[in-house]
């Protein structure tokens, strides 16, 4: 405990002789996708205070946290999964669990973390705290083909859920007990789901499609009722554009009834009316949208864009539905976050090196830090998120 | 040879004999690119993801009209999409032959 404390304190000062205590409810990690490392950040000053090396290749990295806020579990490319103590400012676990993944998620009960896996293609949980294998799903199809695995969520009952790219399943799989996963699996969900979401009171999966036009979408609180297809149009439509980069869903919100999406490939995000599952809007954007987030309090949307046009973001007013700001935060913008409360968003500048963060009211820059080739910044509030 | 290959071939042989090898700084870009968009997909160390793994050793028996014509027009029903929009076939050329090893 000693040396607990002194470790958390050298990363604030440089002496030891008093311990001082750290919460980490301030606290975020920035990914630094070329150099495998991640920056430690605080958002009550906007400061860095330190950074996290060897955590392999970051591209297309993302991580989640513990309950305790205080560990992250960190999803690479090349199949590794990191365990970063945030007080000690250091790695303290890992573990090369497959050639090729692309992202996870942790447990309600946070015991478990799940890892979703393009080669070879399934998913593997983890214990949290040994980061001990617990499980193996291989995504292995109806027809006996292997899958690349995406959108793997959590979902409340101790759940995870998973779309098979290849097959176009989705599985829900229940940990309840650990050691033997009961999975239900959805067959022709529709062709090539790439990326998925559980909505923030953990009652919809959703799962957007790249072959087709459409988002598949599993009622976690009636898993009996199957998979329906919402938003039939939702997609490239009658004159495909080509799609940069696909669209990521997690940013999706509701404010009231409705929902916000980035469209496939179009300058446009669509607004869903979530009673009846309808589009009612589309607003014209500046590019075709990656993310597509809310403030936390639904007021505001922040959006950014793939190529060409990934060095704007736009400032949609939700009661209007109208772009209010186009800012240019640096070249090649790839993620934003919002502070717990939405009175500050952190953006990443991959191609200028740098964070800003910026006042969600006045639309103002209000701090710089340079970064290495930054990508995701995820704050420890998502620890209590469902569905991050 | 088949004549739709004869087809697709004549006009990119067409721009590589008088292919001109883009501008330092366009270079530099393009590099850029293949290590960050392109590996957002295909990966950072090119071992793939959503898409095919880029390796030298992997692409250097694929013919430079094959890879040129994919990156320029996409492969219809994946995600790879049709840069033609942001590049030029010199631009195409030069991260094949980039990524077979043989270009600077």
């Amino acid at each position: 405990m000693k040396r607990l404390a002194c470790a958390a304190f050298a990363l604030m000062l440089s002496a030891c002789a008093q311990p001082q205590l750290r919460a980490t409810g301030d606290l975020g990690l920035v990914v630094e996708r070329a150099d495998g490392a991640l920056q430690l950040v605080e958002t009550s000053h906007n400061t860095a205070l330190g950074r996290i090396t060897g955590l392999g290749d970051l591209s297309h990295a993302s991580l989640v946290y513990s309950r305790d806020e205080r560990f992250a579990f960190v999803f690479g490319r090349d199949g590794g999964l990191t365990k970063v103590d945030l007080l000690q400012g250091r790695v303290v676990g890992r573990v090369v669990q497959s050639g090729n993944s692309i992202g996870g998620a942790i447990s309600q009960d946070g015991r478990l973390v799940a890892v979703a896996n393009y080669t070879p293609g399934g998913v593997k949980v983890f214990d949290t705290d040994t980061l001990e294998l617990v499980a193996d799903i291989p995504a292995i199809a109806a027809d006996g083909s292997r899958s690349k695995v995406v959108g793997l969520e959590d979902a409340p009952g101790n759940r995870f859920v998973f779309s098979l790219y290849e097959a176009g399943e989705i599985w829900l799989a229940d940990l309840k007990d650990s050691k033997a996963p009961k999975i239900r699996k959805y067959t022709g969900i529709g062709n090539q789901p790439y990326d998925a979401l559980v909505t923030e009171d953990g009652h919809y999966y959703m799962a957007g499609l790249f072959g087709e036009d459409g988002i598949a979408m599993l009622d976690l609180w009636n898993p009996d009722a199957g998979v329906r297809r919402i938003l039939d149009h939702y997609g490239k439509g009658q004159q495909p554009l080509p799609v940069y980069k696909m669209p990521h869903l997690e940013g999706w919100a509701a404010s009231g009834t409705q929902a916000f999406l980035p469209a496939v490939g179009r300058h446009e995000v669509l607004v869903v009316d979530t009673t009846t599952w309808r589009e009612v809007g589309r607003i014209p954007v500046a590019g075709q949208p990656i993310f597509a987030m809310l403030r936390p309090d639904g007021r505001q949307m922040w959006v950014n864009f793939a190529l060409p046009d990934n060095g704007k973001v736009q400032v949609i007013d939700i009661p209007s539905l109208k772009v209010v700001k186009t800012i240019e935060p640096g070249k090649a913008v790839l993620h934003m976050e919002f502070t717990p409360r939405g009175e500050r968003v952190w953006l990443s500048a991959r191609d200028s090196d740098q964070v800003t963060v910026w006042d969600t009211e006045t639309l103002e820059k209000v701090a710089e830090l340079p970064a290495q080739k930054p990508s995701g910044i995820f704050f420890t509030a998502r620890a209590h998120k469902i569905g991050l | 040879m088949k004549p739709v290959l004869v087809l697709a071939l004549g006009g990119l042989l067409a721009a590589s004999a008088a292919w001109a090898a883009p501008s330092p700084a366009r270079q530099e870009q393009l590099r850029h690119m293949v290590d960050q968009d392109c590996g957002s997909c295909h990966g950072l160390t090119r071992n793939g993801g959503l898409g095919s793994p880029l390796k030298a050793e992997r692409l250097v028996d694929m013919g430079d009209e094959a890879l040129t014509a994919t990156i320029l027009d996409g492969r219809p029903g994946t995600p790879m999409p049709a840069w033609r929009g942001l590049l030029s076939e010199d631009d195409a050329l030069w991260i094949v032959r980039h990524l077979k090893g043989e270009g600077p």
